[in-house]
């Protein structure tokens, strides 16, 4: 015979534990910029991604457990390009990725053993051309940043969408610096400073190494994910120089991209 | 919201189950298992077999090795017994950043599957997080035709010319100087039955490429750097077009040209129009004056 449990009590417990798991985990930053969305990870890891390209303009970030959200990222590529390729590629949008994202999640959370200990973001970048406003036009020709909570809830963010960890920190530090329309360097370091903001011994300062950073590049015609790391990332990282770098230390031999 | 009113199993409003299983990388394996009718050639179980269809043909596509990589090119004309279906349709594809894949057959079909293959290769590289190898995708193209192989018994046969160069390894630094071995382009070819042959230096397919491959032989300097490669492409190109009616040579009145793909280290680019016109007057212009080249 069933033991009884409230529905309350029951869906307050899962709550708990799904929370619970997800706040173990380092935070990610996904912020909207001058040229499209940025997605600022602490991850030290350089082969287990928290951030990855899902369609030409669709980008994907996560916090939690890494096998659930690695699994969400592989069905939404899957779904994205089977609609692309049954339909066309214009009619694969962000919209319908996180709703799709936020039923599935939604039913996880009700109906399976265990709820999915992940809060993940979809972001979309409109089309080239597009300046970003504070005001906005309906969805479609601007930037989007949904997120979808453990609860498969979503929210559609203006700003930022920070997720996983300690995240009132981060939080805090990014409201209190967000501009609409800053540009790459300065959001960048922004969330990289907001992100150092909590975990043991805050503030701390994030090495290029520790840190998972990519654009959706909203110039760009076809395909917009852009990882950006190595040499690129270490120079956005380095503080504001009074000048852009003199041309007078030439090193030996040519810089590789 | 955009997925409310839409019934049936597609689109849906939760991913199914199929989706949020683990498999591989591959996307025709995955429409495989989990959305066969999407797949081209799907309802082909019901054609009667043996009469030919009236369906678009393409013709004749090029490959011409350099030195800086390799040069693809295809003529835009699409048959139908003896009527020209159409004077523009495009046969020569770039797939992803270093390669291109040409098409000649059951044009339908042919269009259908590059599209298939270009989407292979970018989800493997958004599921893994790299690029195939330029053999891997060589291979991937191989196991595709092989599925259309009940397509091509019915008459309805793909042959693609595959071409491309190895795209960029990872950067890694314990690998690092072991990729960095040379890399220039290669050439694959195709038989219906999905035989992928490795070609050296050039070569040609479809109904045109007996004469194509001609011109080639007498033509061909491994040492030629880029627009070289692209003029001798367009001159095989035209003595295809000279002696098959099936293949169309550029067509100055109404200015269309040979599609052409350049694949070199740096990706591979197609040629504009403009560009591709400058080159196709000078083959005319030639053979104005010396009508075999």
């Amino acid at each position: 015979m069933p033991i009884y449990a409230s529905p309350e009590q029951f869906m307050r417990d899962r709550s708990e534990y799904a929370r619970k798991g997800i706040a173990r985990g380092r935070s990610v930053v996904v912020t909207l910029f001058e040229g499209g969305v940025l997605f600022v990870a602490e991850n030290h890891s350089p082969a287990l991604h928290k951030v990855s390209e899902i369609y030409d303009r669709i980008g994907f970030a996560a916090a939690g457990r890494y096998n659930e959200f690695e699994n969400l990222r592989t069905a939404g590529i899957r779904l994205a390009d089977v609609r692309g390729f049954s339909y066309d590629r214009k009619d694969v949008t962000g919209r319908w990725l996180a709703n799709a994202y936020a039923q599935t999640i939604g039913s996880i959370f009700s109906e399976h053993q265990k709820p999915f200990e992940v809060e993940i973001c979809v972001a979309e970048v409109g089309p080239p051309g597009t300046v970003p406003t504070a005001n906005d036009s309906g969805p479609g020709v601007r930037d989007q940043l949904y997120r979808i909570s453990y609860d498969g809830s979503i929210v559609e963010e203006r700003k930022f969408v920070v997720m996983g960890g300690a995240t009132e920190p981060v939080i805090t530090a990014l409201n209190a610096t967000f501009q609409v329309g800053w540009d790459l360097p300065t959001a960048l370091r922004a969330a990289v400073s907001a992100l150092g903001s909590t975990g043991e011994n805050a503030p701390r300062e994030l090495l290029p190494t520790q840190l998972e950073v990519a654009v959706l590049d909203r110039s760009a015609p076809g395909r917009t994910f852009r990882r950006v790391q190595g040499t690129p990332l270490a120079t956005l990282l380095a503080p504001a120089a009074p000048a852009p770098a003199a041309p007078d230390a030439p090193q030996d031999g040519p810089e590789e991209g | 919201m955009t997925v409310d009113g839409q019934v049936g199993r597609w689109p849906v409003s939760a991913i199914p189950a199929a989706y949020m299983r683990p498999g591989n990388s591959s996307f025709t394996e995955f429409l495989t298992a989990a959305e066969p009718h999407l797949l081209p050639g799907h309802g082909a179980a019901g054609l009667p077999s043996g009469g030919p269809l009236a369906v678009p043909h393409g013709t004749t596509i090029v490959a011409v090795a350099c030195q800086q990589g390799v040069v693809i090119a295809g003529d835009r004309r699409a048959t139908m017994g003896n009527i020209i279906a159409q004077r523009d349709i495009e046969k020569v594809f770039v797939t992803d950043t270093h390669s291109a894949v040409g098409i000649a057959g059951t044009a339908g079909l042919a269009v259908e599957l590059v599209r298939l293959f270009r989407l292979e290769l970018e989800h493997y590289e958004k599921i893994e997080g790299i690029r195939l190898s330029l053999d891997g995708k060589a291979n991937r193209l191989a196991t595709m035709i092989r599925g259309n192989l009940g397509m091509a018994m019915q008459g309805l046969a793909v042959v693609p010319l595959f071409a491309g160069i190895e795209s960029e390894p990872v950067p890694d630094p314990v690998f690092e100087t072991a990729q960095r071995s040379p890399r220039r382009g290669r050439i694959f070819s195709y038989d219906v039955a999905g035989g992928k042959y490795e070609e050296h230096d050039y070569y040609a397919v479809g109904s045109g490429s007996t004469f194509a491959r001609s011109a080639l032989k007498k033509r061909y300097d491994g040492s030629s750097d880029v627009p070289t490669a692209v003029r001798t492409a367009v001159e095989a190109l035209y003595d295809a077009a000279d002696d098959d009616s099936a293949t169309g040579g550029p067509d100055l009145t109404r200015r269309i040209f040979p599609v052409v793909v350049a694949i070199t280290v740096e990706g591979a680019v197609r040629w504009s129009d403009d560009e591709v016109g400058v080159v196709a007057e000078a083959v005319v212009a030639g053979r104005m004056v010396n009508p075999g080249g």
